[in-house]
């Protein structure tokens, strides 16, 4: 059935479920906005306790997905992972570093006799939530910003600063430095929202209901000011476009608004995804006790639609996604960067398969979340 | 070191640390399965405290695996990004299935496993063990269809436009038979060493006298569970010398130090090499000492006796008799087809249409492709001599899993007889040796690896790309300050394991008591 379609859906179709893993992704990030929370949510032990063993029964979920985020742009635009990864090579070994000491800490931090101690490994999952969420951010805002390499005839990609990718966040005088740094900062409030909306949805604890409630307000507010900075500037940046005759990059004004208006349905989900945000901390604020549990689906499948769509804007219609501002033509897209045909083929078939996780995965969480986390619990037999 | 050495240093290190993990969690998940199963049969108390007990000693293993993984996917793009262009196209998919198939059945199963005893019933429970066990099993299935790939590649072709190697068969990959017989024997022997880890742990409480009745009933399940599994993983690995004898001779030689090759070629059963000699011509007083099984490569190899065995010195240098061609041949025939591709681009580039089908037509043409295209990675060398791995490393690892793996198979023989017939616990040395087989088992399992991965350089994939064309274009000073940070902090967090995972062994399943 997939031989059918040609290259050119094949690419769009894988490109489209790659935005979609990044876009669960970035939902489940919530365990990483949690991670940073443990000490301000909890107060006491217990408390702490309960809040790292929520999050600690879906931290290997948003592993996963990292994993086959990653697996996925390797078979479907190898260009893509050999450019990003083998050039921005500080900005993914800061990253990964930080998953290798989270995903240890859940397991080993209340272990006797673990070597270095709880507030260590609480630690790592502190700099792993910060690392995670702001530096994602920041490099998903590349897709829009663009990037320093070059290519050559052999396919053979070549970073063109020395900093490897963390020019990217911290070179200022550069404006995109501000864009890219200001989706890092708004995936990091919104992960931190997201923490708390799921605490409320699953620990039944009085005081930490409160402080969450609280902290809802706190990281809401930054995270709208820094997203409709990025959205601004999206919506009035020249954009980097593709002559689908030629294959030739340039840079064409407001290109990324234009995507949105000559995809109105991508635009109208990015906009529902953005108002259920909005509007589940809005019920989730002022209509606490009704909307408490509920919170976490809404603003959750907004993130997904938001992030989905936003991709979307930078890779369809004719945009190259992974730009290059030092070299236009060796920018990156979707028609340029993709497996062969056969291989986009076979890998769609396999792609058949992710419904089928999705609500396996979701079966499962249901099972387990079925009854809230409370003190009782944090004693009983596999606790982190 | 240059930079490809660091990259080299650098896997290296994270897949070591990552295997030091995975074989245990990928043998004591159906450990758990079947004793699990036995508790919801039975119903008996112990058969769930043994599970529970185990589970906790798995759960610690396995986060630090999970830990050390994450990185070895990335790495192909960070540290290997012209091999992640080169051969992405097919070298991609395994990696993404492994992703989809077995890591989210892993990792949401996992959580049902420790969390779920009192949330979901027994059965609902018993399965998700049983898929854990399945799924992280899936995920090796994955990543050595993509490394047999490596040692064997099949089922693609060459397309000059792009300049990489795309699928042309995906079941030729994925049925490739040195990629589901190296699945079979990595399985095998996890499944040995997660039962030399059971029987030495339970052989330890033997000794102290505690923790008996989940001691023995472990014993019992383990060493029939591994004793099983040795013979099967004799019969995988004997399957896989006729494979490399095939497909990677100079490996083969290389890891019986066979310089020159002869007809009834003997197998070395123990022997110290010299150091690795720089000129195969000058290696002729190659061994301290070494004692010899008349003709068994041979056989293993060709499954004949009188087969020929080509050594080092016959495959760099050629041998018209047997017919093979030196390195020298193969590597003019590979600058041709070099040469080829880059007239192509050029010809492209100027728009001479009618040199650059005339060029593409070559890269069509079976004969050519055989004849040249075939020698491709060759081209990148300008010494036959480059192109030969160390030889005393792979010929030590090679012995030494071989020996560890025998002396594992003889232990588990020996507990299932000294339980048999009920006098184990007499015996106070054997239980020392068991608790030794631990050791044994990670270094067979580890040496294993070496064998695979070193006996096949300079090749990063055989034949076809070597090691040094793979690496990323980054400063060598960057990958020395990961290599660095991966070494201390993997090393902290190995650390921190083994003192968790001795306490809690320490503490024993019945919390203290007995």
């Amino acid at each position: 059935m997939f031989e059918l379609l040609d290259y050119s859906t094949l690419q769009h179709y894988w490109y489209a479920i790659n935005a979609l893993l990044a876009a669960i992704l970035v939902f489940m990030m919530f365990v990483q906005g949690g991670q940073m929370l443990i000490y301000k949510i909890g107060k006491t032990e217990t408390e702490q306790s309960m809040i790292v063993n929520s999050i600690g029964r879906k931290w290997e979920i948003t592993f996963s997905t990292l994993v086959v985020f990653g697996g996925a742009f390797f078979a479907s635009f190898p260009l893509f992972y050999a450019t990003s990864f083998g050039g921005a090579y500080w900005v993914w070994m800061i990253i990964l570093f930080s998953f290798i000491i989270q995903a240890v800490s859940y397991e080993y931090r209340s272990k006797p006799n673990n070597f270095l101690g709880k507030k260590t490994y609480d630690t790592f999952l502190f700099i792993n939530g910060l690392i995670a969420t702001t530096f994602l951010g920041t490099a998903v805002a590349t897709f829009f910003t663009g990037s320093p390499f070059h290519i050559n005839e052999m396919n053979n990609s070549f970073w063109d600063s020395s900093f490897r990718g963390l020019e990217l966040a911290l070179d200022f005088t550069n404006y995109n430095t501000f864009i890219n740094l200001s989706l890092g900062l708004a995936i990091f409030f919104l992960s931190r929202v997201l923490a708390n909306m799921y605490f409320l949805n699953s620990i039944d604890d009085k005081n930490i209901e409160k402080r969450a409630h609280k902290s809802i307000l706190y990281n809401a507010i930054p995270f709208v000011v820094f997203f409709l900075f990025f959205f601004i500037n999206i919506i009035f940046k020249d954009g980097f476009a593709i002559n689908p005759d030629t294959g030739e990059v340039y840079m064409e004004p407001m290109k990324y608004f234009s995507n949105m208006l000559e995809m109105p349905l991508v635009f109208a989900l990015l906009l529902i995804g953005v108002v259920m945000i909005l509007m589940s901390i809005g019920r989730v604020y002022f209509k606490f006790d009704q909307c408490k549990e509920r919170g976490i689906w809404i603003a959750g499948i907004g993130t997904i639609l938001v992030v989905f769509n936003l991709l979307l804007i930078a890779g369809f219609n004719n945009t190259a996604y992974y730009p290059s501002t030092t070299d236009l033509q060796s920018s990156i897209s979707i028609f340029n960067s993709s497996s062969s045909e056969y291989t986009l083929v076979a890998m769609s078939y396999v792609s058949l398969m992710v419904p089928f996780v999705i609500a396996y995965t979701w079966y499962v969480w249901k099972s387990i979340n079925n009854k809230k986390i409370d003190a009782d619990e944090i004693n009983n037999s596999h606790g982190y | 070191m240059s930079l490809v050495d660091w990259s080299r240093a650098q896997f290296a290190l994270t897949a070591l640390y990552h295997w030091l993990f995975v074989p245990l969690t990928l043998g004591i998940t159906f450990f758990l399965a079947i004793t699990e199963s036995i508790y919801v049969k039975t119903g008996k108390e112990e058969w769930k405290k043994i599970t529970k007990f185990w589970m906790t000693l798995f759960g610690i293993n396995f986060a630090i695996g999970v830990a050390t993984g994450i990185i070895l996917e990335f790495e192909f793009g960070t540290n290997w990004s012209n091999y992640s262009w080169f051969v992405g196209d097919i070298f991609g998919a395994p990696l993404a299935i492994e992703g989809i198939m077995a890591f989210f059945m892993e990792s949401v199963f996992i959580a049902v496993m420790f969390f779920g005893w009192d949330k979901v019933s027994k059965r609902f429970h018993l399965t998700s063990t049983w898929l854990t066990a399945i799924g992280s099993n899936l995920s090796a299935l994955w990543i050595l269809v993509a490394n047999g790939w490596m040692q064997n590649p099949v089922g693609m072709h060459f397309n000059p436009d792009t300049a990489r190697m795309e699928m042309a068969d995906f079941w030729d990959v994925l049925f490739n038979p040195n990629a589901i017989n190296k699945f079979l024997h990595t399985i095998y022997s996890s499944y040995i060493l997660a039962a030399a880890f059971i029987v030495g742990i339970s052989a330890w409480y033997l000794l102290r006298n505690r923790e008996k009745i989940v001691a023995k009933k472990s014993i019992v399940v383990a060493s029939i569970f591994g004793l099983i599994f040795s013979v099967l993983t004799i019969v995988t690995g004997d399957e896989s010398a006729r494979q490399v004898a095939k497909t990677q001779p100079m490996k083969l030689a290389a890891m019986e130090g066979l310089y020159y090759g002869s007809d009834h070629a003997p197998l070395i059963a123990i022997g110290a090499i010299k150091g690795e000699a720089k000129d195969s011509s000058q290696a002729k007083q190659d061994f301290y000492f070494k004692f010899e099984v008349p003709s068994l490569l041979s056989y293993m190899a060709f499954l004949d006796a009188d087969a020929f065995v080509p050594g080092i010195h016959d495959l760099v240098h050629g041998n018209k008799e047997q017919g093979i061609m030196p390195y020298k041949e193969k590597m003019r025939r590979g600058k041709i087809a070099r040469k080829a591709l880059k007239d192509y681009k050029e010809a492209k580039d100027n728009g001479n249409t009618e040199k650059a089908e005339e060029l593409l037509a070559q890269f069509n043409d079976k004969k050519w492709l055989t004849e040249y295209f075939n020698y491709f990675g060759y081209s990148y060398f300008n010494d036959p001599h480059q192109i030969i791995p160390n030889v005393p490393i792979t010929f030590y690892s090679f012995h030494l899993m071989v020996m560890a793996g025998g002396y594992l198979m003889m232990i588990f023989a020996v507990l299932l007889f000294l339980v048999y017939k009920n006098n184990l616990e007499k015996y106070k040395w054997i239980l020392w040796a068991v608790i030794l087989g631990m050791p044994a088992a990670w270094l067979a399992t580890e040496s294993g690896w070496i064998v695979a991965e070193m006996g096949r350089q300079p090749w990063v994939i055989q034949d076809l790309m070597p090691t040094m064309t793979a690496v990323s274009n980054i400063n060598t000073t960057s990958v020395q300050i990961t290599f660095a940070m991966f070494f201390i902090v993997f090393t902290a967090l190995l650390i921190a394991e083994i003192k968790i995972m001795l306490k809690q062994i320490k503490i024993g399943p019945n919390k203290g008591g007995n």
